[in-house]
């Protein structure tokens, strides 16, 4: 058994990888993506889409249909998760409830046949690394969220991991307790200088988190990148709805030029649209854009001319929601449902916008970004 | 004029009116004492008979109570009247125990199968109702009955044993069933992924989390085994066990030494059961010491 444990490091890499527990339809589908050693990923999706899926294949606990699933260069489909190096912390974490911190801390070790007091100073020295100490004897229901996930953090740590899988690891935990224990996780990696894999439906902690984000949408990758490049630059309308913070409309490419051109759509007159080199454009193309939430400026409609470089569509505002910090104003605009802008709060209030005014939504002509 | 809310403070020198546990609906009355009727028509038969079960050489079947002793409790032993009570006390204890045995094991089994779909699990599922509603006597005489075809003899560790467990397996899967809805398939998918093999799974996991489920399932199949009649009566063979002597001395014996042997069952009965409820205990505490880490 020992030999076969692998050495390698904990790049991951999955090829053509596809999963169908029924023959006909597949969980997940063609899933090419390479994960570089030590990174922190994040799986990002809403439930269903595979994400949890992805993460069991790599851990071990289902085989792909096809594909292949290579750690450190190697194909592990068919081996255990000791084998592996891998090691999941379950979705609420499944600590073992008859057992102490200490016992379920050093179920590996025990398993594998350890001397007891190897065990024990292996165990002693992660629970001190993850401040469990302290309640070492204690039983999991008299610990707190977040004691627990410590627990469960140190109990799949003491394997020597060289790949940690998370399983929704935060949603277990109230709002307030999700933000300290996210801090932590990321200084437990860059402690541990191990791949972490962290799945998760919560945008801002895939963000938040990750060297590399990888948004998901019905059993196929959508966008992989780092968090920058996701939130800044998402590729389609979905990623950019999903990823939250933009407001999509679409269009029909007109009037190309050198310089600029236009997208009129069947709700607004036109904007002005940026051309990049590397983006082949048609006249008469449909295409969505993306504008930044907070990169709308509201003003009033009929104010003498619009400042240079800079375009924008007439709405109402048919709602206002004060955010401490800034001012969410919803706008029925360019044919969207919700098309958002968060305005400074000072600047909000020096001349406040009431629900029902009508309202003219400008921005720089190249702060908008071409979808697919 | 603003509509901004105002604060009200509660006015301090308002009465407040204190609800005295005294002011209770007649119908507390009424179930009141339905309750208690229903406790003496309960427990007042059994009492009687363990109260009469102490009178002396010239007690009867009836009150009053005539004299105090441990006569008929000799009686009992002696054999003399009553026949082999002893011998079938001693039966139907090692029958019990085996049929405890059995039933944990089998239930565990029959439970963890369970828990995943399989070919037949429905079929397999309502043929195991089936021969817990069959009536019991009806069973019995039809294995009494396949016994003699076969030319076997009907014996109480065998005829019997099959007959009892035919009532009890049922009901510790059904109680199996309950317990399992606690194991969470997380656990054993945790277990296997910090490198334990299945039966160390099983052993480290598993049967822990189970332990107090596993007890409750021991006690149903000592005590429906212990008192079975219906199932046993045709399939004992020549040797009674303690239901079936008791019943034929109610037949041919009319001393108090029938009520003796009451209160001798009742005691074992209740016995069994605080050592069940002291193993649970242990158990648990097993966990507080823990808890108070004197580990």
């Amino acid at each position: 058994m020992e030999s076969r444990v692998s050495k390698g490091k904990g790049d991951i890499e999955l090829a053509g990888v596809a999963k169908s527990y029924d023959e006909r339809t597949y969980a997940v589908d063609g899933i090419n993506l390479k994960i570089p050693d030590g990174a922190y990923c994040c799986l990002l999706g809403p439930s269903g889409c595979g994400k949890s899926t992805i993460l069991r294949m790599i851990a071990g606990h289902e085989d792909p249909t096809v594909g292949e699933i290579l750690i450190g260069g190697e194909d592990v489909v068919g081996l255990d998760p000791v084998a592996r190096r891998t090691a999941m912390m379950f979705q609420s974490y499944a600590l073992f409830p008859h057992l102490s911190v200490r016992d379920n801390v050093a179920f590996s070790l025990r398993v594998k046949g350890m001397s007891k007091a190897e065990r024990d100073r292996r165990t002693e020295e992660m629970m001190e690394k993850v401040q469990i100490l302290e309640f070492a004897d204690r039983i999991p229901s008299q610990l707190s969220g977040g004691q627990q996930q410590r627990v469960a953090l140190a109990r799949a740590a003491i394997t020597e991991p060289r790949v940690l899988l998370l399983d929704e690891p935060l949603s277990a935990l109230d709002e307030h307790l999700r933000l300290k224990m996210r801090a932590e996780l990321s200084r437990m990696q860059r402690a541990l200088g191990i791949t972490f894999i962290h799945v998760t439906h919560t945008q801002l902690e895939a963000i938040a988190l990750a060297d590399m984000v990888v948004v998901m949408d019905k059993g196929v990758i959508r966008q992989a990148g780092s968090a920058r490049e996701i939130y800044a630059a998402p590729k389609d309308r979905y990623v950019a709805e999903f990823i939250g913070g933009q407001n999509v409309i679409s269009g029909r490419v007109r009037g190309l030029g050198a310089s600029g051109a236009r997208l009129e759509g069947s709700a607004f007159p036109s904007v002005d649209i940026p051309i990049h080199a590397g983006r082949r454009l048609e006249d008469g193309q449909s295409i969505d854009i993306a504008i930044r939430r907070d990169e709308i400026n509201l003003l009033r409609p009929g104010q003498a001319g619009l400042p240079g470089g800079t375009t924008g569509v007439e709405g109402a505002i048919v709602g206002v929601e004060y955010q401490g910090n800034f001012v969410k104003v919803l706008m029925n605009a360019a044919g969207e449902d919700e098309f958002v802008a968060y305005v400074p709060e000072r600047r909000f209030f020096e001349d406040d916008f009431h629900v029902g005014d009508r309202v003219f939504a400008a921005w720089q002509v190249e702060h908008a970004h071409l979808l697919v | 004029m603003t509509n901004a809310p105002s604060v009200q403070t509660v006015n301090p020198a308002r009465p407040r009116k204190r609800r005295s546990s005294g002011d209770r609906p007649w119908t507390f009355y009424v179930l009141a004492s339905l309750f208690a009727l229903y406790v003496l028509a309960l427990y007042g038969p059994m009492i009687s008979i363990y109260i009469l079960s102490f009178q002396d050489v010239r007690g009867g079947l009836v009150f009053p109570m005539r004299g105090f002793s441990f006569y008929w409790f000799n009686e009992l032993v002696m054999q003399t009247r009553a026949g082999d009570v002893a011998g079938a006390f001693k039966r139907s204890i090692c029958l019990a125990a085996l049929v405890t045995v059995i039933t944990v094991v089998f239930s565990f089994m029959a439970g963890m199968a369970f828990r995943r779909r399989f070919r037949g699990d429905t079929i397999v599922f309502y043929m195991m109702i089936g021969s817990l509603v069959a009536p019991g006597l009806v069973l019995g005489i039809g294995i009494g009955l396949g016994f003699q075809m076969l030319g076997i003899p009907t014996n109480w560790y065998t005829s019997a044993l099959g007959a009892q467990l035919s009532w009890t397996l049922p009901f510790g899967i059904l109680v199996m069933f309950a317990v399992m809805s606690r194991l969470n398939g997380n656990w054993e998918e945790a277990a296997r992924d910090l490198g334990a093999t299945p039966a160390q799974t099983t052993r480290l996991v598993v049967l822990p989390i189970l332990a107090p489920g596993l007890v409750a399932v021991a006690l149903f199949g000592f005590t429906l085994s212990y008192d079975e009649f219906a199932r046993t009566l045709q399939t004992a063979g020549s040797q009674n066990t303690l239901p079936l002597e008791i019943w034929s001395m109610t037949l041919n014996v009319t001393s108090p030494v029938l009520y003796a042997l009451g209160t001798v069952s009742t005691i074992v009965s209740f016995v069994i059961i605080g050592i069940s409820l002291g193993m649970i205990v242990l158990l648990q505490r097993r966990i507080a010491a823990r808890k108070s880490g004197n580990q």
